[in-house]
Order: structure tokens, then C-alpha cells, then sequence
């Protein structure tokens, strides 16, 4: 659906995405992440066919973006970042325009934006203006913009940016609802969003790609190294995790008091796993056990990881 | 041309759904009202030096709020949507940039009729009313409407390609009624310099919007004038064009 060829783009000096290639299949979600600045709307503007790259290409349903623009454009529904909108205009008249403007036959318009305004949940709101709207309906005239003539693909930018947490819910669920229907490429920063929708991420930081795989995959790239926590009741928490270290697979062994208790923070050499060893330890030791754990490796430590740079 | 047509309606609307078109309207009406009382009084005074239609047009109070009122109108076409971001919206619809620019253009030049067609009604009062004619010829009103709208394509041109230049409307407004003020002093010019006064007084009397306006409300209609109003507001749209392109791949 997407084919994206060492698409730069600079503006003066300053490299905003730097031949940067990736390819999304039909019906894929994929999430792009990365910090502020990374480079994220520039990519999906130029997709879009609102920038001219630099130089590379793009394709979007097999048209080049730039140079068979308008074929382009045909397929593609896109939200930009804080979802600009008339504010003059009602919901329904809106989505009435740009649904023409679209290419949505006459016949049609009538059924596609009682669709949509259904699908998004704007029914009751559909003959107020959306300058009286609040920023979650706001958000979600958007989504129905880009939805009304039935793209292939959705390319939407930071769709629940500035959201509370219900109307994040609502967004997150329509989107999970359209990938029946559509491909979609989202960025976002939130990492959980990532987890719960997309079936594959690109991770882009200063204008270059630094991971591109799904969810599960990356997270189990940094998974062999993760932390494990010990929860115990020692005699002398030094000398303990003199005693700790010596375990097999055991690399790192850090410690701090909880009243009675102490925590370990245990670093676990690559590919093993020593909290069998550790149970059985314990117990020879006579040592009261309340937790022994391994925390599951989010995104967000991946994220971290990717994007941080010059820790490896 | 389906799509110039929706982007076409969706300007004209939006035109109208600003509260400044009614205040535009309003003052508007209010000074060529007050002009066209003026005209009748003068007829008054003097009767048989004039004919309606010549004292309605060739008046400060007719020429101030008609230059004025272009700089309103235009000001927002292009910044305003460059300002709130729905040029981009647009312009990832399949449209093409001319369409936009041409839509936007046609928008404004509607309005613009709308805003000077009911001046029409001052002149069939006047004739119902006193049962003269306001005007000796038909051609006079052909000539004087004719020049409203070829000034109309030229002021809205320059109005489009301010807005065009910034995202501030105001800073627009101030560029296009700066350049039309201009360019209607220049025009004012072939008045004070001397009937010998050679290139100087050639080139202002051919581009005085003045000098045209009082010709073509008597019912003389010279082409000269008429093809330098369409070949400028071509050249107008055009520039507009490339501005346009040029500032959204800047962006």
C-alpha cells in the first residue's frame, strides 16, 4: 500500500528526514513512533502529498505521491496534527463538502455521511457548528473527514493528542474497528497505544529509522535483558547480595531497604533466567520470600532504548 | 470542474458566513446611499449638467468605500486558511493548486458584485420616482457596471496575491489597500500634470481607474482600458499561482 524510497526531506540545512525506505502492506496498522522533532509529520505530510520531498520517492496505492499526485490523493484519508477545521461550517455540511470535494458521487453522499457520522459517534452533533464543538468531537469530525470517501489508506497524525482518557478510549477503538476496512499509519507518542493497535512499529528518531518491527519482536529484542526483582527478608542485605551475585546468571546486583524487607533490583545476564535458582536459594537460606519477579518489558523500554541513542 | 464548482461554493459561503461581509455591506450601502442623495441634490441645483449615473460614479464618496472595501474582502482568502492549517486539508484533497487559487479568486469577485449590484436599485428608484431618465444611454449603465466589474477583477487580484503573500490578514490588508491606493493615485496624477505633459501623462491616463470610470459611465467604452484590466488581473492570478505553490512546499 505504501512504498516509501529514500524519502528526504531537507529544509536549508537542517535535515528533517533523512533517506529514510519502509514498505506497509494492505491492511496493516502500523504505528510511528518517535520523539518531538523526529520527524514523523514531515514523513506523513510528504505521503500525504502536502510536501514535495527533497529527494526519493514515495507510492501510495501505486501512484507516486508527487508525480501522479491527484491519483495519489484519491486513496489516501489524512488527519494532520490538531485536526484543523472551519470553524463556520456544520458538522454534516463539512463532511458534505469534502466528501464532494473528494470525488463522492452526488448519489452517494447522502448514505457515506450518515455513515460516518454514525461510525464516528458525531450523529447527535451533526447540525452543530464545529466551532461550538468540544476537542474530542473535534477530533473525531476529522477522522470522519478522512474517512469519507472510503480510502485505502488512513494516514492519521497524533489522533489522540490532547484527548482525555474516555474520548482517547473512543478514538482507540474506532481505529482498532476501521482496520477491517482500511490501512492505516498512525504516529503517536503514547507507547500503549502502539501496543494496542498497530501490528508493526517504525521507530524514527532524528529523521532516520532506528527499528521497524512488531510489537512483540521488539519487545522481545530487549527482553533477554531485563531486570528482575527479589523481594526478601535477609539478615544483612550487603552480604546477601554478596551471596546473590555468585548465582549463575546473575550479572548486577543492586539493593535498597523497605522496612524489614529488602529489594533486590537484579540484572540478569542475557538468555538466562536465575529466578529458579534464586527461589531455591532463598529457601535454603530460610529467607522470607514475598515477591520474585521479572517485569514484563514495555515499549516504552524499547522506545527508550531506540531513541536514547548513545547508550549503546 | 465539478471540483472548481464545490470549492467555488464553499468560498462564496464562507464569505458570507463571516460577520465582517454584513459590516462591509452595511457601510458600504450606507456611503453610496449617502452618495446617491448627494447626486440627486446636486441634479437638483443644476439641472441638465449631468446625468444620474455620471454623479452617482465619478464621487469621492462612490470611489472611498468601493477601494476600501476590496482590502476587507480579500484579506482573509489565503491567510486565514494558511493561519488555522485547513490549507492543509485542502490541499491533500485530490484538487489541484489553480483550482484553490481560482476558486478562491471567483469567491471573492462574487462577493464583490454582491456588493455593488443593488446600486442598481438607485437608479430605477430615481427613474420611477422623478420619472426622468438617469442616463442618456443604455450604454452608460453598461459602461459604468462593465468598469466595476474590470476594477473588481484588478483590486481582488491584488487583494488575493496579498493574502496569498502572508498568514496575518491584517498585514494583508494593509499590503492591498496599500498597493490599490497606490495605484489609484497614480491614476489621479494625469488630473494635475499639464495637457503637454508628455509619457508621464499618457501612462497615468491609461491606467486611471478615474479617468476610465468617467468615460465609460457616459457610454464611452474604450477597449484599451479594457484589455489592460484583464491582461493585469491575469498576470494578478498568475503570480498569485506561484506564490501560492511556492509558500505551501516551503512550509
Amino acid at each position: 500500500m505504501i512504498k516509501v524510497e529514500n524519502l528526504t526531506k531537507r529544509y536549508g540545512s537542517f535535515t528533517a528526514v533523512d533517506s529514510i525506505d519502509f514498505e506497509v502492506q494492505k491492511g496493516e496498522i502500523v504505528g510511528f513512533l518517535g520523539p518531538n522533532g523526529a520527524g514523523k509529520s514531515t514523513t506523513m505530510k510528504m505521503l500525504a502529498g502536502y510536501l514535495p520531498p527533497t529527494s526519493g520517492r514515495a507510492e501510495v496505492a501505486g501512484f507516486d505521491v508527487f508525480s501522479e499526485s491527484l491519483r495519489a490523493r484519491e486513496h489516501i484519508g489524512y488527519t494532520p496534527e490538531n485536526v484543523p477545521l472551519p470553524l463556520d461550517m456544520r458538522v454534516s455540511e463539512y463532511l458534505r463538502y469534502r466528501a464532494a470535494l473528494k470525488g463522492v458521487p452526488g448519489r452517494r453522499l447522502r448514505e457515506r455521511i450518515i455513515d460516518v457520522l454514525e461510525l464516528c459517534g458525531l450523529t447527535d452533533v451533526g447540525r452543530k457548528i464545529i466551532g461550538h464543538l468540544s476537542k474530542g468531537y473535534r477530533q473525531r469530525v476529522g477522522l470522519a473527514d478522512s474517512l469519507v470517501h472510503e480510502p485505502d489508506l488512513l494516514i492519521l497524525d497524533e489522533p489522540t493528542i490532547g484527548l482525555d482518557p474516555n474520548q482517547i478510549r473512543l478514538i482507540r477503538n474506532l481505529i482498532r474497528n476501521l482496520r477491517r476496512h482500511h490501512t492505516i499509519l498512525l504516529s503517536t507518542h503514547i507507547l500503549p497505544e502502539v501496543e494496542m493497535l498497530c501490528s508493526r512499529v517504525i521507530i524514527i528518531n532524528r529523521g532516520q529509522i532506528e527499528a521497524m518491527d512488531t510489537p512483540q519482536n521488539l519487545r522481545a529484542r530487549l527482553g533477554q535483558a531485563g531486570h528482575i526483582l527479589f523481594d526478601a527478608v535477609v539478615p544483612e542485605a550487603r552480604t546477601a547480595a554478596g551471596v546473590l551475585r555468585k548465582i549463575e546468571g546473575i550479572q548486577t546486583v543492586s539493593h535498597r531497604a523497605d522496612g524489614d524487607w529488602t529489594v533486590f533490583t537484579i540484572e540478569a545476564t542475557p538468555g538466562h533466567d536465575p529466578r529458579e535458582s534464586l527461589y531455591s536459594h532463598a529457601m535454603e537460606q530460610k529467607w522470607r520470600v514475598r515477591e520474585i519477579s521479572r517485569p514484563p518489558v514495555s515499549l516504552e523500554d524499547v522506545f527508550a532504548e531506540v531513541t536514547s541513542g548513545e547508550e549503546h | 470542474m465539478r471540483r472548481f464548482l464545490i470549492l467555488t461554493r464553499r468560498e462564496i459561503a464562507s464569505a458570507f458566513h463571516q460577520p465582517l461581509a454584513y459590516v462591509v455591506l452595511f457601510f458600504f450601502l450606507l456611503v453610496t446611499g449617502f452618495n446617491f442623495h448627494a447626486g440627486v441634490s446636486l441634479l437638483n441645483r443644476s439641472p441638465g449638467s449631468t446625468t444620474m449615473v455620471e454623479a452617482f460614479f465619478n464621487t469621492v464618496y462612490f470611489w472611498f468605500p468601493f477601494v476600501l472595501a476590496f482590502p476587507l474582502v480579500t484579506m482573509r482568502v489565503f491567510s486565514e486558511e494558511a493561519k488555522i492549517g485547513t490549507l492543509e486539508t485542502l490541499m491533500t484533497a485530490p484538487v489541484r493548486d489553480i483550482q484553490v487559487v481560482l476558486a478562491k479568486y471567483t469567491g471573492c469577485i462574487f462577493f464583490q458584485i454582491t456588493l455593488w449590484a443593488p446600486s442598481l436599485l438607485y437608479f430605477v428608484a430615481f427613474e420611477t420616482i422623478t420619472g426622468e431618465k438617469a442616463t442618456g444611454a443604455a450604454g452608460s449603465y453598461m459602461g459604468a457596471y462593465g468598469m466595476l466589474l474590470l476594477m473588481g477583477f484588478l483590486f481582488t487580484g491584488i487583494g488575493c496575491l496579498a493574502s496569498a503573500l502572508t498568514n496575518n490578514q491584517i498585514v494583508a490588508a494593509i499590503i492591498s489597500f496599500s498597493a490599490i491606493l497606490f495605484f489609484f493615485f497614480i491614476g489621479l496624477l494625469s488630473f494635475i500634470l499639464p495637457a503637454s505633459g508628455g509619457l508621464l501623462r499618457e501612462l497615468t491616463y491609461y491606467i486611471s481607474p478615474v479617468e476610465h470610470m468617467m468615460d465609460f459611465s457616459r457610454g464611452i467604452v474604450d477597449t484599451r482600458p479594457v484589455v489592460f484590466y484583464l491582461t493585469s488581473s491575469l498576470l494578478l492570478i498568475f503570480v498569485t499561482f506561484h506564490v501560492f505553490q511556492y509558500r505551501r512546499w516551503k512550509s
